[in-house]
């Protein structure tokens, strides 16, 4: 096996890792700050998606698309949080995951409904195709590096608004102490409306982003939705940090698991079950993962001790 | 408004009415239709032994319901295809008999919510939902990996198992067997609501440290609260299996713990007979809906909508008055 499988596959584990940060942060500024538990999150990105495909589509233009589907997912975004999910913030847990479930179930049907069940594709710009070469002497696609530096980027934009910037420090205060921050003149209501906002449009940015390395269609949301939910249940849920480093962990075991069990078997088992066992265990890596951070820290690496 | 058990029983009648009349009138598919709206109830009454009495939201239990289907998808592959399922230590043969299946069924269901159980309970809240989850994934990617048991495409059966003295392919036949196994868990489930043990667990659900105080253990009754719901979910997707004759990793989907979780909200959560009503309107309205529009799921989402928004306990809540 060579060095530059490796380096490759560790960089495909950094690009799955970081379009899943773009995930998680939101699902986990919205938990950390509402106490929500949002499973519609999965259909914002799917939402972003759609919107990109068809602006691009309409105009060929992909920075177009990109503003169109983080526009669209944040009004998506803003027309749940004030319709539907602004009346679950008081309720339990298990009434949040059913009435969002119910929204998935609306969210899918209609996106069918308007752009039918065939997927739909999003063409990658000709100035972002085709490979670079890395020192090394590797080939690796322009793309996916673009992506990790989006997700990057994006990282440190976040953390400069939550540590740096006044409506990050009101978020945090939020996080916090909802009643306090409100009695200091906070309108915490359009607070949550603007942090639910932020949170749909990088979910929006992440699907219209992977949207055009895979197809866009119906139903795409949800597996990114559960692997995001992996991510902050492993950093802790409500922390940004924690995100990124579980976002990482979680695209690099993924990715890694995939690649490396089914060789690691090869060892010791014949090839077709090797194959086949490395295979089944690389798709349960990850929550075995999971479980066992959880059994270590029940709250997660960067979760506050409940 | 009516007294909640004249509304349990008069549901269990219509449950028994209407596949009698659908055999006098001769339409069989009908009869289907009520088996699979009993056998969801039977998964759902599981749940609600966890949700309902134990306050544990489970967003993993189509694991048991799934373990369920593959115990009788491999005993009974075994059986059709004249292969051991195992032969070490000691052969040991498939089956096509339904009470050995339901054992198996039951048995591994019941491991696997120990193992599940030991680990999950660690946590709670919301770490609790995204844990069952991710166990729920784990047991669905790993199936579609499970090549030697059709992966992806799921295990066709191709003729029902057997029930000794009775002739299970025999829609109106079939249908007892799911309704007599309804009715037994539902006593038991109401038995165990009112033993010590019931009330315990409603004590720990309620205000756990009072219970410690006691000299009681909360995780340990929870444990038992969901070890036993998810042996019934087994039993139940044991039966789902049959009823279908086939069994794929859609079993173990986690759209497939989301309805397990409406059934019992939409009828109404730690009532009685609250998931058999949440099934059966389920499956009505998936035939209904299912009928009048390719776009049913949105429908369904915004009934499920409102039942969370203005109709806290259900369909039960709205039509009947709480013990009385």
């Amino acid at each position: 096996m060579s060095a530059i499988l490796i380096i490759e596959q560790i960089l495909n584990g950094l690009q799955l890792g970081v379009m899943l940060f773009l995930m998680a942060a939101g699902l986990t500024l919205i938990f950390g700050v509402m106490g929500l538990i949002n499973l519609a999150h999965g259909s914002l990105y799917m939402v972003g998606a759609f919107a990109a495909a068809a602006v691009a589509g309409a105009t060929g233009s992909f920075l177009l698309a990109m503003v169109a589907a983080m526009a669209a997912a944040a009004i998506a975004g803003v027309l749940i949080e004030v319709v539907v999910i602004r009346r679950l913030y008081a309720k339990d847990h298990l009434d949040q995951v059913l009435a969002t479930f119910a929204l998935i179930l609306i969210f899918s049907e209609g996106v069918r409904w308007v752009f039918g069940s065939f997927p739909l594709f999003l063409d990658i710009p000709d100035y972002l195709s085709g490979p670079v070469s890395l020192p090394g002497g590797i080939q690796y696609p322009l793309y996916r590096l673009v992506l990790i530096g989006i997700g990057m980027v994006v990282g440190l934009l976040l953390w400069l608004l939550t540590q740096q910037t006044r409506l990050g420090i009101q978020i945090r205060a939020g996080e916090n102490d909802r009643e306090m921050i409100a009695a200091l003149g906070v309108n915490i209501s359009n607070l949550y409306t603007l942090v639910f906002a932020i949170g749909a449009a990088l979910a929006g940015l992440a699907g219209a982003l992977v949207g055009a390395i895979q197809s866009v269609q119906v139903g795409m949301g949800e597996p990114v939705l559960i692997l995001a939910f992996v991510v902050i249940v492993i950093g802790g849920i409500g922390s940004i940090q924690g995100a990124f480093i579980g976002a990482l962990i979680v695209g690099l075991t993924d990715t890694l698991g995939g690649v490396f069990l089914p060789q690691l078997f090869r060892l010791f088992l014949e090839p077709a079950g090797a194959t086949s066992t490395g295979s089944a265990l690389a798709s349960m890596a990850i929550y075995i993962l999971m479980g066992a951070i959880l059994i270590w820290r029940p709250t997660g690496l960067f979760g506050q001790r409940a | 408004m009516i007294p909640e058990r004249w509304l349990n029983l008069g549901i269990l009648a219509a449950l028994v009415a209407v596949p009698i009349w659908a055999l006098v009138v001769d339409e069989p598919f009908i009869i289907t239709l009520v088996t699979r709206a009993v056998i969801f109830a039977l998964a759902a009454v599981g749940l609600n032994i966890a949700l309902g009495l134990g306050g544990l939201v489970s967003l993993g239990h189509a694991v048991f319901f799934g373990i369920g289907g593959y115990a009788m998808g491999i005993l009974a592959y075994h059986a059709q295809t004249f292969t051991p399922l195992a032969e070490w230590p000691f052969p040991i043969d498939g089956t096509k008999s339904m009470p050995v299946i339901w054992l198996v069924a039951v048995t591994t269901s019941t491991l696997a919510a120990l193992l599940i159980g030991l680990l999950s309970l660690r946590t709670s809240g919301v770490y609790f939902i995204m844990i069952t989850l991710a166990f729920g994934q784990m047991f669905y990617y790993f199936s579609i990996s499970w090549a030697q048991y059709g992966g992806e495409d799921g295990l066709s059966i191709y003729v029902r198992n057997g029930f000794p003295g009775l002739n299970t392919l025999d829609p109106i036949q079939f249908f007892a067997i799911c309704f007599a196994l309804l009715c037994a868990v539902l006593g038991f489930n109401a038995l165990l609501a009112r033993s010590p043990f019931g009330l315990a667990l409603n004590a720990a659900r309620q205000v756990p440290h009072r219970v410690e105080t006691m000299g009681l253990s909360p995780f340990r009754l929870k444990l038992v609260a969901f070890v036993i719901s998810g042996a019934v979910t087994g039993l139940a997707g044991a039966l789902f299996a049959d009823l279908n004759r086939f069994v794929s990793p859609t079993m173990f989907s986690w759209q497939m713990s989301g309805e397990i979780i409406i059934f019992v909200i939409l009828g109404g959560v730690a009532r009685l007979i609250g998931p058999v009503i949440g099934a059966a309107a389920f499956v009505l309205l998936e035939h209904w809906l299912g009928g009048l529009s390719d776009y049913w799921h949105i429908y369904l989402g915004a009934i499920l909508l409102g039942v969370v928004l203005f109709a806290r306990g259900g369909i039960v809540g709205l039509v009947a008055r709480a013990h009385g």
